[in-house]
Order: structure tokens, then sequence, then C-alpha cells
């Protein structure tokens, strides 16, 4: 607890340091208020329900009170998406790398650089919610020095723009702050990969990245957003996106988490007026000592609304997983249609996985389904394969894969999941 | 071929075959017959090794190999191939993708050179046009979502690309309308050779009409209880099985 304790009183201090230097002063009220909400924010313990089944020591008994030194000479490579995605932005440990980017529209903006308009959008989207945060989230906006924010319109092209996060050792035991806002006007869409990737870290080396993205997204707008965790598991990480979605507005968001010391993704999906839809997918992975923990929570506020979510998770070694899947239904969201799944697959008789889906239904003309499964590999599959002469490790790879396979095969971009592919397979040849 | 002698096999502590006996020698099909509850499916699992299935005495060789020392993906490898009466649905899994890792281990075990893509493809699409499922099944998930005639005519296709030499049929029939299980006949009736063959358990007779057997035995209460020519199917189609009480006590 004492530990506990300290990093909050060192990450404290780091972000009154950094005011010092501010980029960005009228950002300074806000940043006080998270500070003195985060000082003041009880650290988690099991005993805390939202973070029941984490393990946060491995942030505990360290400090994190630094950022990372800038380092030029890092260089990045075999990130590119191919044809898929040309616009790229790329931070490594938090600083980003004009020399790897590629930036051909002109719809970014560096929060220090915003002007009046997107100063207030900015504003604006850092206080929704401000009460309802954890104790990460404010310490993210606490640390919100700058960020980025995207700006769709209906001339933007259709091709994603794809932001690269690279995390290397250099940020070992120091804290990668990060911020995304992401706004698509009335009746255009846009396209975002979040893509997080390190170099190959020690088991000793922890890297610390909290981060928060949000998208609002316009009238009769659409977002196709994938936000990729394909880090080193000694990155720990812990981060929220929060989608608002307007009228007859749609969103398809694609999940990918692998383990880590932690790994902890907050998704928060809040349906502001009638006629939205979201989809909401993933796959989660988690083999050896790892956490992986998906907290999904869609808030119907208003009527003729609807969101699918699958998320599948695979467990491995003495790994534990945690879903946690909640629907709120306000009295007002009538004609409501939500159907939540999870499905878990267990690998290994130490496998762990904790899986709660959570209804909150307010209003009676609605339709509403939830499922969650944990299970052991298919017998009577795994004896159909093994039947055809495939060998036993095979043949159980094969299935696992199949398990997540199902959810990739249905990407909006299929180079996305030719991309996937050979990183999940090789990963789960290391599993089983 | 295949060589069962005195086989005893119990699931869960339940014994079910009690003491079979049968020879098959290559080029053959053998039809097994039986009221419901007499082994007929158990047998069929024991020979291809499925977990819970377990074999309390007794021996079966195949081509001079103790089967049971092998491996059930061993066991395909040697030559057997089970066509399941429940093929099972596997998601996420291409029947492509299932067909090349099946074939390529096979090919593997018997230290035979790997198949290139489009040779592979080629033998998938002519094996396809063979038992008439159309080339998108090759894409979909296995068995996924099949009718019950598609999923016996995937396994009869299988057969055709894995040429195994012994074949076990188990209930293939079953849930087959007339064309269905003419198509099935007609892919079994192709692979026919001398150095090939075939068990064919079945319910009913109807299938040994297009599956002409050279052997018919009844299995009641775990024994093969008699044997005798292919008119042996039409004596039992006609009298049932009851008749053959007595020696079954």
């Amino acid at each position: 607890m004492n530990q506990a304790v300290d990093f909050i009183h060192s990450s404290a201090e780091l972000a009154e340091s950094l005011e010092q230097s501010s980029p960005t002063r009228w950002l300074s009220e806000i940043r006080q208020q998270s500070l003195s909400a985060f000082k003041n924010a009880d650290w988690p313990t099991p005993k805390t329900e939202h973070f029941k089944y984490n393990n946060l020591s491995a942030l505990a008994k360290q400090s994190f009170a630094s950022i990372a030194k800038q380092s030029e000479s890092i260089q990045v490579s075999n990130l590119s998406l191919g044809e898929l995605a040309t616009e790229t932005l790329v931070f490594v440990d938090g600083y980003f790398r004009n020399d790897l980017s590629n930036i051909e529209q002109h719809n970014v903006t560096f929060f220090k650089d915003a002007n009046q308009e997107q100063q207030q959008l900015i504003l604006e989207q850092l206080t929704k919610q401000q009460n309802e945060k954890n104790i990460f989230s404010l310490l993210n906006s606490s640390l919100t020095q700058d960020g980025v924010l995207i700006e769709f319109n209906s001339e933007s092209g259709d091709k994603p723009l794809h932001i690269i996060h690279y995390s290397t050792a250099n940020a070992s035991f120091a804290t990668t702050s990060a911020n995304l806002i992401v706004s698509i006007a009335a009746n255009a869409k846009g396209s975002v990969i979040e893509h997080f990737v390190s170099e190959q870290l020690g088991e000793d080396d922890a890297v610390f990245f909290n981060q928060s993205s949000q998208f609002v997204i316009g009238d009769n707008a659409h977002l196709t957003h994938y936000r990729l965790h394909l880090e080193h598991e000694s990155v720990i990480h812990i981060g929220e996106v929060d989608f608002w979605l307007n009228r007859d507005s749609q969103m398809n968001s694609f999940h990918v988490g692998l383990g880590g010391k932690i790994k902890r993704l907050d998704l928060n999906i809040y349906h502001q007026a009638s006629g939205s839809h979201a989809d909401l997918n993933g796959v989660y992975l988690a083999k050896n000592k790892q956490q992986v923990d998906y907290h999904t929570n869609v808030e119907h506020r208003a009527a003729h609304c609807t969101t699918q979510e699958v998320f599948r998770g695979l467990i491995g070694g003495s790994a534990k997983g945690v879903f946690n899947g909640r629907i709120h239904i306000y009295p007002d969201a009538q004609k409501t249609l939500a159907e939540l799944s999870n499905k878990n697959l267990l690998l290994s008789n130490k496998a762990e996985v904790n899986t709660k889906p959570e209804l909150e239904i307010y209003a009676d003309d609605v339709r509403c389904a939830h499922g969650a499964t944990v299970a052991q590999m298919d017998k009577k599959a795994l004896f159909y394969l093994l039947t055809r002469g495939i060998p036993k490790q095979q043949a159980e790879l094969m299935l696992s894969f199949g398990f997540i396979n199902e959810l990739l095969d249905g990407l909006k971009h299929e180079d996305i999941g030719n991309y996937l592919r050979p990183i999940m397979a090789q990963i789960f040849q290391q599993t089983i | 071929m295949l060589k069962i002698e005195n086989l005893f096999a119990a699931v869960e502590d339940k014994t079910i075959l009690k003491g079979l006996n049968l020879e098959v020698k290559p080029g053959e099909v053998h039809a097994i017959m039986g009221p419901n509850g007499a082994g007929k499916s158990t047998l069929g699992n024991v020979l291809a090794g499925r977990d819970g299935y377990e074999v309390t005495e007794g021996t079966a060789t195949m081509g001079g190999i103790n089967i049971f020392d092998l491996e059930p993906e061993e066991r395909a490898a040697e030559g057997m191939f089970l066509a399941f009466q429940y093929p099972v649905e596997i998601p996420g899994v291409s029947n492509l993708e299932f067909l090349k890792a099946s074939l390529d281990a096979i090919r593997k075990y018997r230290k035979e050179p790997e198949l290139d893509s489009v040779s592979f493809m080629k033998m998938a699409r002519e094996a396809c046009k063979a038992v008439n499922l159309d080339q998108n099944f090759l894409k979909r998930g296995v068995n996924e979502g099949f009718s019950g005639g598609e999923k016996k005519r995937n396994e009869i296709m299988q057969m055709m690309l894995l040429q195994p030499k012994l074949c076990i049929l188990d209930e293939t029939d079953s849930g087959l309308d007339i064309d269905a299980l003419q198509v099935v006949a007609q892919g079994v009736n192709n692979l026919r050779s001398p150095d090939r063959a075939f068990v064919v358990v079945t319910h009913y007779q109807r299938l040994l009409d297009y599956i002409i057997p050279d052997y018919v035995h009844v299995l009641a209460d775990g024994k093969i209880v008699k044997s005798g020519g292919k008119e042996l199917a039409l004596e039992l189609e006609k009298k049932g099985y009851s008749w053959l009480e007595p020696e079954v006590a």
C-alpha cells in the first residue's frame, strides 16, 4: 500500500514538473482539476470492483515518475500495412517522429498548435465525464501536455490513418502518456488504426503507457477503427477509448490485445442520439504470466440505437484474462437492440478467465442478449483433425487460431487480417 | 489389411465390445450391421483411437502393425480413414486449410514430397466435383453450416484426397436422402480397388443396394454373431434383428 502511495505521490510530482514548460497553457485548468482528483484517489485493490481481477503490483512496486528522453536514432521498420494506409503518424516513446511519418492531408493537428475552435473542441472532450474517470484516466489528464487531434470531413479520403506508438527500453521505468481525439464531421467517414508496438524488451524492463483516445462521430458519420496492442509483455498499458455517437452515426471498432505485465483497456460507447449503431469486436490472447483485461461499457442513452459486441479470448500458460461487458440502457432508450457475446478458450490448466456480462436495463421495450462462455478445446473437433492425420500440436494450433480467425475473417479491411494472421499464428505457436 | 482378435473395449467402465473378431483382406468390402446399442459406432471409434474408448483386451493389426500402439494421427497416416456418422463443424478453420494440412501431414509421414499449392488446388477441385460439392465449400469453415448430405459428401471427398488403405464408414447413410446416398455410394465405389478395403457400418440395408459388400456381419451385444454374404443383409431387412436373439443369448 505504501508503494502505491509512492506511485501516486511521485506521478503527481511529475505532472507538476511538466507544468513548468507546458506548451498548452489553455489546458492547465483541466490538468489541475485532474491532478487534485488523482492525488485524492484511492489506489485500486482487489476490493475495488472495477479493478477486482487486476494485479497492479508491477506498477506499484516501481517508480515511473519521469518521462523518457527523446532518442532520434531509433528506427522503426516492418510496421507498414502496405497499400492500406498511406498516411502514418509515428511516435517513439511518446515523441512524434516527423522523419518516420507521412501526413499528406491536413487534418492532423497537435494540441499545442490548435486554433481557437479546435481548442474549444479539445477542452470539451477532455472535460466530458471528468467525474467518472478512474485513477489512471485522471493521471492521463494530469499529464496531457500535448496530443493529436484528427478531423475528418466529407473531403477526407477513404484510406485509414495509421498511428503507430513504438516503445523502446529507453522508456523503461518512465511514463509515456498519450492523447488522441478524432472528430468526424456530419456525413463524413473516417478510418483510424491505432497500433501499439515495441521493441523486444527485457523481462525486467517495464514501460508504463497510459493512453486515452476519444472518437466523436457526427450525425450520419461513420467510423472504422482498429486498436492493435501487439507490444512486448514488458509494456504495461492502461488505456481508455471513448466513442461518442450522434444521430444515425455508425462505428465499427476492432481490438486485438496481447497480454502483458498489465494490460487494461476500458472501452466506452455512448449512444447519445437516436439511430446510431455500434459494432465492437475484439480478440485477446495471453500466455506466460501475463494479464489482459477488457472492460467494455455501452451506454444506450437514446432510443432506436443498436450495438453488436463480440469478444473472444484465448488464455494459456498461467495467464489471466478478464472481460467485463456492461450494457446500460437508459429509461428513454426504447427500441434498443444490444447483443454481447464473450467466448474464452483456456489452453492450460493454470490459465484463468474472469468474464462478467452486466446488463442494466431501465427501458421496457428493448431487445438485449448476452452470453459468456469459458471452455477448453473442443475434443470432438480435435479428434476429427487427428483422424485426418494432422499431428496433435498442429491440430490444437488450428483450432485455437480458428477460434479467433472467425473474427479476423469478418474485418472490413482485409489487409488488417492479412497483417495480423502471421503475427497471431506465431504467438499461438509459442503459446501451445 | 485389418485383423481384429478377441477385442474387448469399454466406455466409461462399461464394456461395449465383448470379444469381437474380424478379418478384412485387401480389396474386400465388409458390412457390419446390427441393432442400436450393439457397439457399431464404438468399433469405429476404438479403431480410430478416440479418447475415452478403452481397449481392455484383444488386438487389432493393420498391415501387421498393432494399431493400438499408434496415436490417432499415426493410424490415419498409416492409411486408416474413419468417415464419421456426425462430422463435426469447425468454424474459423477453412475446409481448404484443413484438407491441405491433412494431406501435407500424411505425405510427410509417408516421406513423400509436399504438394505445391497449384497441384493441391487442382486435386481439391476435382474431388469436389466428383462428390457434387460446389467449390465454395472449400472456402467455408470445415462442415460449417453444411447440410447432413453435404457433410457426408465432404467426408467422401476427404477420402478421395487422402487415398487411404482402410476406410471405415460409420453409418454414413444416416440422414441422407436417396440422391445424396447415391452420390456417396458412387464415390465409395470409385475408390474400390484391389489394394483398398472398406468396413461399412450401417443399421439399414439400403446403403448396401449401392455399395455391394463381399461379406455381411451381424454385430450384437459387442460380438459378431453371424456372418454371411450380401444375401444376409436382405434377410436381415426382411426379418429384423430379433430372430438372431437366441444366437445372441
